[in-house]
Formats: structure tokens, sequence, C-alpha cells
């Protein structure tokens, strides 16, 4: 009897295993689609590269003796190759934060109004911001971030005093949308025709942005609200299972929502305020990972931050061979294939459940 | 091993101006199946989650002396409470191995370790629900999904279980084997389980114990044959009754008809 018990153990123990496993390499592999896309990437641009070379120069350093070289990869595509993989894993996880957090599959990092603050920050300095004893190229990003986290401090403040459900969250958030879409349009509305296309610029997403500064702040952003993100890998795991349960399992929900809502702030401003709102990614990428390795966040959320990576990256790469000189914003190319995507994995869920 | 004592002295409860609960005092001790019975809306459901610290209340609620709350206030949260919430429905891409595995996410590392596998899959075979360890919850019925987040009630091995509709999805079958399941546990680990029990056969025939509440007020609290009387049922549940006596067991309860006003 006892060692039947025993036998059975193990088969199980062996079955949890193996389905760790299956993720691991899920992971493993969205890794090197993401790493083989950044040197794809950095391979395609106007002056156009061959693999070996890009090797080199990338083994060279930005040191390195062919100067001409050295500059391209270093100084023009490296930061957008990069700001590509960290805004695109910068969503991912604030995307799939928000779908659990609000118990909802359409959330992603946009639907609580951040986009639209970052959008009225930089079509606020845009308009005004020569007036500002400030680089250019800072101010802009600087109002983004300031506005988004504005637009968080005053979600924040009415879910504190109203109630912590997703339901007041959804419903603060909206608010918030709508009043910074429209103070948005208001700007669009009394811009001059130059003025208002340098903000529909913005607007539209593009890694032509990126820089060495975008990609350090942008990083140290991400990595500041690392150790917060993986403290609570079990509780977003958890809070899945509902809020009642959730709550019966020990979990302040209140609180685990308030801590996420703030991460995600944090997130979504980081990835936006340089290179403008890019659409889609937060909202497709954590769909992608949680119908490969399922929701236990462990797996979830470093798979969603590569998926989403690896959605940017592609669409860079893709921008880049339509159109060589770069001047397809890569937001309208990730919402243009971030459609199909979607329709793929509901197809994808359907199938399996049915 | 030493008795534990579950003590609620003058609970009460009050909602937008409505009493749930007013004046609920009673005494439980471990080693015991206590089933809370109770017509719709007499308030089993606002008790079991004060007692759980899940709700505010007034009054004390004492688990062996400590996690005592008084005044208006929560009984501070207790890892030795494993309390079933009302319809829990679960949507999320999870297998039942790793939904019973959260019961214990407080000490899961990022590596599950090997005794914790060995242990939410016992509980599971214990609730005989072993071949559905691989199984996504969304595609488990309603009953099943009742089922295992019993399971991850159990695999936190609390001394006191409150659980509310833990099985009101199952079927007779499985109602019973719950019920002889959870009284081995509450033998074993010398725990106290109270549970809405909504079947007054099952009540009358499993539980060690029963509280019989109506309009927020604390009726009978005895063993179950002499808490489920014809009077207590028709008071009550406005239901005339015929207690069947049975040789050698508790009496089986035939609804005649409805009670006259």
């Amino acid at each position: 009897m006892s060692s039947e018990i025993v036998a059975f153990d193990t088969r199980h123990i062996a079955g949890y295993r193996r389905m760790a496993f299956k993720r691991a390499i899920a992971m493993v592999t969205a890794l090197v689609v993401m790493l083989w896309l950044v040197i794809l990437d950095l391979s395609i641009g106007p002056s156009g590269m061959p693999l070996s070379d890009v090797i080199d120069a990338v083994l060279a350093g930005p040191d390195g003796a062919d100067r001409a070289t050295a500059t391209i990869i270093w100084y023009l595509r490296m930061p957008q190759s990069l700001m590509a993989v960290i805004v695109g894993m910068c969503l991912g996880i604030a995307g799939l934060q928000m779908q659990t957090i609000l118990d909802n599959p359409l959330a992603s990092p946009f639907t609580l109004g951040f986009s639209a603050a970052a959008g009225f920050g930089a079509a606020l300095s845009i308009m005004f911001g020569a007036a500002l004893p400030l680089p250019e190229y800072l101010i802009t990003p600087i109002a983004a971030f300031a506005m988004t986290i504005l637009a968080c401090v005053i979600v924040y403040g009415m879910v504190h005093a109203l109630g912590e459900t997703p339901e007041i969250l959804v419903l603060c958030g909206i608010g918030v949308l709508f009043l910074f879409q429209s103070l948005q349009s208001l700007l669009q509305y009394l811009a001059s025709p130059e003025i208002l296309q340098q903000i529909v610029f913005w607007l539209f997403g593009s890694l032509l942005k990126a820089n060495w500064t975008s990609v350090t702040v942008t990083s140290l952003v991400a990595l500041a609200c690392l150790p917060f993100i993986l403290h609570d890998t079990w509780k977003l795991t958890v809070l899945r299972l509902g809020d009642a349960n959730a709550a019966s399992l020990g979990i302040s929900v209140g609180r685990l929502r308030r801590r996420s809502f703030v991460l995600i702030a944090l997130l979504t401003a980081a990835a936006v305020s340089f290179v403008g709102t890019i659409g889609f990614v937060g909202l497709v990428a954590p769909h992608v990972a949680k119908a490969l390795v399922g929701e236990d966040h462990r797996f979830a959320i470093p798979l969603s931050a590569m998926v989403g990576a690896v959605i940017l990256a592609s669409a860079s790469v893709f921008g880049k061979l339509i159109s060589p000189g770069g001047v397809i914003p890569v937001g309208i190319i990730t919402a243009v294939a971030g459609i199909p995507m979607l329709f793929l994995v509901i197809y994808a869920r359907k199938r399996r459940s049915s | 091993m030493k008795t534990q004592t579950l003590a609620i002295d003058d609970l009460h409860v009050r909602r937008s101006g409505t009493d749930i609960l007013s004046g609920v005092s009673c005494s439980l001790t471990t080693g015991q199946v206590v089933g809370v019975i109770g017509p719709n809306g007499a308030g089993k459901s606002t008790l079991l989650s004060a007692v759980a610290g899940q709700s505010g209340f007034s009054g004390t609620v004492t688990w062996s002396g400590s996690g005592a709350g008084s005044g208006y206030g929560r009984r501070p949260e207790s890892a030795d409470v494993g309390y079933m919430p009302q319809s829990c429905k679960v949507s999320a891409a999870l297998t039942v191995l790793e939904t019973v595995l959260l019961g214990t996410h407080e000490r899961l590392g990022w590596r599950v370790s090997q005794s914790d596998i060995a242990r939410a899959t016992d509980i599971l075979a214990e609730l005989s629900l072993s071949h559905l360890a691989s199984r996504c919850m969304t595609t488990l019925s309603g009953g099943q999904q009742q089922l295992v987040l019993l399971a991850q009630r159990l695999v936190r091995q609390p001394g006191l279980l409150v659980l509310d509709e833990a099985t009101s999805a199952l079927d007779m079958s499985h109602q019973i084997s719950v019920l002889m399941l959870l009284k081995r546990y509450v033998v074993r680990h010398n725990a106290l389980a109270l549970m809405a029990i909504h079947d007054l056969n099952i009540a009358m025939q499993y539980a060690d114990q029963l509280v019989l509440i109506h309009d927020g007020r604390l009726i009978h609290q005895d063993a179950p044959e002499n808490v489920l009387s014809v009077e207590n049922i028709r008071r009550c549940y406005g239901l005339d009754v015929d207690l069947v006596a049975r040789p050698g067991g508790r009496p089986v309860i035939a609804p005649l008809a409805r009670a006259t006003a």
C-alpha cells in the first residue's frame, strides 16, 4: 500500500517537473529568438551591412578600429535595437500585471489612461517646452513621464478613497484616460500645423527617438521595479484565483493591487516617455505568454517580457525592410501586426479548449 | 493532544443599518465537524467570514486564546485558519496541482520543493482527484473546482477550517466523502471544521454538532438529533417534517408539506 503511494507521488512530481521543463524550453526559445532578432535588427539599416560585419563591430566595441561601422552599429542602430527590447519587455510585464490585477483579458498598460497622460505631457512640452532651460531631447520624455505619474497619482488617490476593486480601478482609470485625451485633443486643436505634425509623430511611437540616454534611463527604471515584481510573483498567481479566494489565502488583495498599479505606471512611463505610445505590445504579449506557459507568474512574467521584446524587435526589423529609411513609426506596425497575432492566440486557445 | 477551543462571544454584525448577526455566542472544541445550518439569508456566511477574520464585527472571537478581535474590527489574520469563501469560480489557466500548491504560496520558493508537491498530491489522492492533477482548472465542473479549492485549504493543514459552501455543488456521494474526510482530518490534526451545510439530512447524519442560525441569531447549538427537531425546523424553515427513526442511527428527515402561516 505504502509503496503504491510512493510510486504515485513520484509520477506526479515527475509530471510537474516535466511541465516546468517544457516552460523553461519555451522561455529559452523566446530568448534565442529575441537575441537573433536583435542581431538581425542591427544588420538592417539604410547603409546595409553583412551579418559578419555586424558581429565583428559588436565584438570590437564602440572604439573599434573601423570607425564608420562602429559609429553606425554602436551609436545609431544599437540604441534603437536595445530600446525595442527594453520597451517591449516593460510593456509586456506591465500588460500582464494589468490583466491580472484587473482580472480582465482586454486590459493593457494603456487601459487606465497612462498613454493618454504621456501623450498630453509630450504635446505640452512640444508646444511650450522651448521656454524651459533644458535640452530639447530631455524635455519631452520628462514631461511624458511626469504626466504618466500624475495620472497614476490621480487614479491611486481615487481608488484609495473609493475602494480597491477592479471595477472602481477601471472606472477611475477610464475617467483619467478621457480627461487626458481631451486635454491632448485641445492642444492638438490649438497647435500650428508644424507643431501638430511633431505631436502626431510622437504619438505614433517610433524607435528613431532612441539614444543611449533613453536606453540607460529606461533600463534603470525597469531594474528598480524588478525586485518588487519578483517579490509579488506568487501573490499575483494566487490573485488569478479571484479576490475572495486570494484574501482567504492570506493575501491583502487591495494592497497588492495598489502596489502592482504603481509598478505598472512606472514601467509604462519608462517605456513610452522616450519612444512614444507603442500600442498592442502590452495587450498581445501577455496573451501569447499565457497561451505558452499558463498563468504561473514565475514563467508568465519573464516570457511576457520576452514576447514583448520579440514583437517590438520584429516590428522594427519589418519596418526597416518595408521602408529602408525607417520612416514608418514602429507603433503603427505593432498595431497592424498585433491584430492578426491576437486573433491567432484567441483561435489557438479556442481550439485547445474545445 | 491538547484540545483547542473556538470561543465566539456576543458577535454582532451590522451592514447598511441592518443587523445581520445579533449576539451570537458559542464555544466549540477541536476534534469535531460542526455544521452551520439555517435558511437562506439567516447569516451563516456572515458568521463564517467573521470567524475567519475576513470581515468586520463587534464582539470577540477567540481561537485557543490567541487571535482575539474585539470592538468593531477584524480578527487578526491567522495562518492557522483555512477559510473557503462562497462561490469561488476559477477562470485561470492553472492546472489542478498548481492550484493546490498555491494553498501554501507563502512557503513556495522559485523552485517548488519535492515535499510541497508530495503534500499537494497526497491531498488530491485523499479527495480522489489524482486523475485530474494535470487538468486545467477551466475545464473542470463546478463540483470538481469546489473539491480542488477544498484541497487547497487542506494542504495548509489549518487547525480551524471554516468552510462556506464546501459541498454545495457536490452530488450526494461526494458530499458524504468530503464530510468523512473532514471527520478523519479533524481527529488526525486535532482540528475544528466549521462548515455551512444546506442538506439537513447530510447535516443530521454526518456532523458531530450543529449550530442553527435564524434571522441573525443562534437558535440552538447541540448534537444534530437535538438541533434538528420538528419544532426547530418548522420555526426556522417554515417546513413540516417527519423524523423517521432508524435503528442504531440518527433519524431521517422527511419533508411533509409547507407549514401554514
